[in-house]
């Protein structure tokens, strides 16, 4: 019960927030509200019992991104222009709404079985066996450390002043 | 009626089309990042929603893992991404995504 007000009141956060990306022409304020987002995404995995993720979730996105969204926000400061929207307005909005229909007809109409009752819980340590297990996902991993190296070369390079 | 898969499924739905019209729609090169953010955001509601509720004997991790090659995945493009941004700046003085446009054919 509990959790239910809880994924009501997030839902509408998150649903909220992310509108006001959308539409709110400060850049800055826009940044601001994506963190707000990021927050409320964080307290949704929270009420799907991944307490990890919602950990990693506020440390990477909130942390991290949305600094990086700052910084780049202040070195491009075009004059006072913020973000409007381009000429793809109407159709953009029928095609994001016809999505959105097709997708919610799908979700309701699917017989989804899911488990009665929740399966004990989620612990860190399962995900870590999972994860580094060589039946698991260790080959994978080992691939995503190498390929955040490659982007954090790839940024510096970008960066760096001739 | 209890919050059930369909909830989170259909919040993952609505977050994914608000980015989606926002990466379609806005002309700033830093805005239409953030959307794409939102959009990978809703990706991940709706694996960890999975993950949750559709578990015939155990938990059943694999949605997290995902979920956590996702954010990787996700860090690396905004770091890569901005940086572009910032450089493109540098040369042209503009991130209006209409602006940009050398490679169009």
């Amino acid at each position: 019960m509990t959790l239910d007000v809880a994924f009501w009141v997030l839902a509408v956060m998150c649903v909220g927030t992310a509108l006001a990306v959308v539409f709110v022409r400060d850049v800055f304020r826009a940044a601001l509200f994506l963190i707000l987002c990021f927050f409320t995404v964080a307290g949704i995995y929270i009420t799907l019992n991944a307490d990890f993720l919602a950990a990693v979730q506020i440390l990477i996105y909130v942390g991290a991104v949305s600094v990086l969204l700052i910084f780049a926000i202040m070195l491009t400061r075009d004059a006072k222009q913020g973000s409007p929207s381009g000429r793809l307005r109407i159709p953009a909005l029928i095609v994001g709404l016809a999505l959105l229909g097709v997708m919610i007809s799908a979700i309701i109409s699917f017989d989804w079985q899911p488990s009665a009752e929740m399966s004990g819980m989620v612990r860190t340590q399962d995900i870590a066996g999972l994860l580094f297990s060589e039946s698991g996902f260790v080959l994978a991993f080992e691939i995503a450390g190498l390929m955040l190296l490659a982007a954090i070369i790839g940024a510096v390079v970008l960066l760096r002043e001739k | 009626m209890s919050v059930g898969l369909e909830h989170y499924l259909v919040l993952s739905a609505i977050l994914f089309c608000i980015g989606m019209y926002g990466a379609l729609v806005k002309r700033n090169a830093v805005v239409i990042l953030m959307c794409i953010e939102i959009m990978l955001n809703a990706v991940n509601i709706a694996l960890v929603a999975f993950s949750r509720f559709v578990d015939p004997e155990g938990p059943v991790l694999s949605g997290q893992i995902f979920v956590i090659f996702i954010m990787v995945v996700a860090a690396a493009e905004a770091a890569v991404g901005l940086a572009i941004i910032v450089a493109i700046y540098r040369s042209r003085r503009t991130v209006d995504a209409g602006k940009n446009d050398l490679m169009k054919g």
